[in-house]
């Protein structure tokens, strides 16, 4: 989708995005309770998360110094003094009646992260308002099916680190919104900081999305904000934020309200509807009545621990597309394939390209063979049984013309199948490396037999050699066509 | 100092107590001398003084990324006023959590 797209609709769509992210920790960020995903319902629970009376809270310095790396990396200001403050409100998720969270003092604020649309549609830098560090709550189940009267509670995820990463109103179509996602998911995975998981709700989307829309007059019109919540992958930020902007331009030119009309608004995207429903609106529901948490101590950051972390963190994905380019000799949009597939290709991409010492052919393999191989095993790249030095020996051996391409391919699908070295395969497929000699042999004797074609190329026509390339190969099926060409070509030239 | 009427019922409202009206009128008079009294600090000029983010004058208490013990299943359910062995069960949840 480009910007065009955009522009042909008779407003503009403003958008603004609340991420939520788990961070890698093994344990909670309050309790050594562990944050396993997938375990049995409340057996990960201790008087910390869950709200005991006399139970105290300990920050886990992990979780601390996995949000800081998060807000580095987004260009963020770090408070030199921050402090959690309790956020009141009751729910049976949250046992303490209160989530521990940030409200003036968050630890970051003020970053910005690009998004580049690699088929040249937009480049968008989008501010960070803020990077703050809470726990999440627990899970509630209700099954309305069973018709009970009861929810279920885990509280496995309660006290579980998230950061939270509140994004401008930057954004400008679904489209930006779901590839700056994309950008920020890879950041954070390439830091370590989140495996941004969202089938294991390691991370989370809300969006606040309205409308700019110009008047005859000159005046711009605003739609009131809407937050949209419930969206379970990026595509369904996409659809959700397309069909919340067509519903909201419907509903202004029906009722013209505008911003500050009326209260702010949540919807709730239905997936297989494909529609935004209004949810229920929580009385005063934004009175939270913060205060900081006497339970915990503030936090201090010098210099010394900024730089730290920084060293520690390693090159981001948008400066890794540009030292891949030009490091391997390779194109912008290839360097922006393999970044995108994560850290492990690159390091794998880099370690073939070393052996093979050219980055091209290695990228060409790589995005042919091995990635499209990864797609349809639906396997990562550390359990793919072509390891780099394997993979580097198969492109060397085609290099040297030992075997052609489509051989090469053969080769690389039976190392995939048995998971044995190149000379294994070559063996026990019967493929015999026909060596220089052989083939100036081999070719005299085509020669020999076809006076026709030897008199056709010395007339001026080359391509009349493609018909002894059917013949060498029933004398020997494992000599290379190009070989056998290219020397046949020479032996004619020297007649 | 005197609270409204209608602030002493929205606080009652977010803590979740359900007052009458003689209770309301009760309360409305015995916060108003709290809130009252509490106000005395507010003779004091604190322009030049930080605001306090903690009683204590200490920072930077951190623990290790080190798991501990949870609590068995059983020991963590056995103080909730119902549960069915495995979850806590609460009267129907419908809607949205509040988490945010
Ligand atoms: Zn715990």
């Amino acid at each position: 989708m480009t910007a065009s797209a955009a522009t042909s609709e008779p407003y503009t769509t403003v958008i603004g995005l609340e991420v939520h992210v788990q961070l890698q920790t093994r344990t909670k960020l309050f309790c050594g309770c562990s944050t396993r995903f997938g375990a049995a319902p409340n057996t990960q629970v201790c008087p910390v998360c869950l709200g005991l009376p006399g139970s105290l809270p300990v920050m886990n310095r992990t979780a601390f110094t996995l949000a800081l790396k998060a807000a580095l990396a987004l260009g963020c200001r770090i408070a030199a003094f921050t402090k959690w403050d309790r956020k009141n409100y009751f729910y049976p998720d949250l046992p303490k009646g209160y989530q521990i969270s940030q409200y003036d003092l968050p630890f970051s604020s003020d970053g910005h992260l690009e998004v580049t649309d690699p088929k040249g549609g937009f480049v968008r830098n989008v501010g960070i308002v803020r990077v703050h560090l809470e726990e999440d709550a627990g899970k509630s189940m209700h099954d309305e099916a069973a018709g009970t009267a009861d929810s279920r509670i885990d509280l496995n995820r309660a006290g579980t680190p998230l950061c939270e990463i509140v994004t401008q109103p930057d954004l400008r179509s679904p489209q930006e919104a779901r590839a700056w996602l994309n950008e920020l998911k890879l950041l954070l995975v390439y830091l370590g900081v989140s495996d941004c998981n969202m089938q294991e709700g390691s991370l989370r989307v809300d969006a606040n999305v309205n409308l700019h829309i110009p008047q005859p007059d000159g005046r711009i019109a605003k739609t009131p904000i809407v937050e949209i919540k419930n969206m379970n992958s990026f595509r369904s930020v996409e659809r959700a934020l397309a069909y919340e902007a067509v519903r909201q331009y419907d509903e202004w030119q029906a009722t013209k309200a505008e911003l500050g009309t009326t209260p702010k608004q949540t919807r709730g995207w239905d997936d297989p509807a494909g529609v935004t429903r209004a949810q229920r609106h929580k009385e005063e529901s934004s009175d939270y009545r913060y205060f900081p948490d006497p339970d915990l101590v503030p936090v201090t950051v010098d210099e010394r621990q900024l730089a730290e972390v920084r060293a520690s963190m390693g090159e981001p994905p948008a400066v890794l597309r540009g030292t891949l380019a030009a490091k391997w000799r390779i194109s912008p949009y290839d360097a922006d394939v393999l970044v995108n597939q994560g850290r492990d290709i690159v390091a794998y991409f880099e370690d073939v390209a070393t052996r093979v010492g050219e980055g091209k052919v290695a990228s060409n393999w790589l995005q042919q063979d091995v990635l499209r191989t990864l797609n349809e095993r639906g396997e990562s790249i550390d359990a793919f049984p072509v390891r780099p030095e394997a993979l580097a020996d198969l492109i060397g051996r085609v290099q040297k013309g030992e075997f052609d391409t489509s051989r090469g391919r053969e080769i690389f699908a039976e190392m995939l199948a048995s998971g044995r070295s190149v000379a294994d395969v070559v063996a026990s497929l019967g493929i015999a490396v026909v060596d220089d000699a052989d083939l100036v042999a081999l070719c005299r004797e085509l020669l020999a037999e076809n006076p026709k074609i030897v008199a056709d190329v010395r007339g001026g026509k080359e391509q009349a050699a493609a018909g002894l390339i059917g013949q060498a190969k029933k004398k020997n099926p494992n000599v290379n066509p190009a070989k056998v060409r290219q020397t046949c070509l020479e032996l004619i030239r020297a007649m | 100092m005197t609270l409204a009427r209608q602030d002493v019922a929205k606080v009652a409202m977010l803590a979740r107590l359900e007052l009458s009206d003689a209770e309301l009128d009760t309360m409305t008079s015995e916060l108003s001398k709290i809130v009252g009294f509490v106000s005395l600090l507010d003779e004091l000029d604190t322009a030049a003084v930080p605001p306090l983010a903690h009683p204590l004058d200490t920072q930077n208490v951190f623990r290790d990324d080190e798991p501990a013990p949870s609590l068995t299943t059983a020991a963590a359910l056995q103080s909730a006023p119902r549960h069915d062995g495995e979850f806590f069960l609460v009267p129907a949840v419908l809607g949205e959590s509040g988490a945010a």
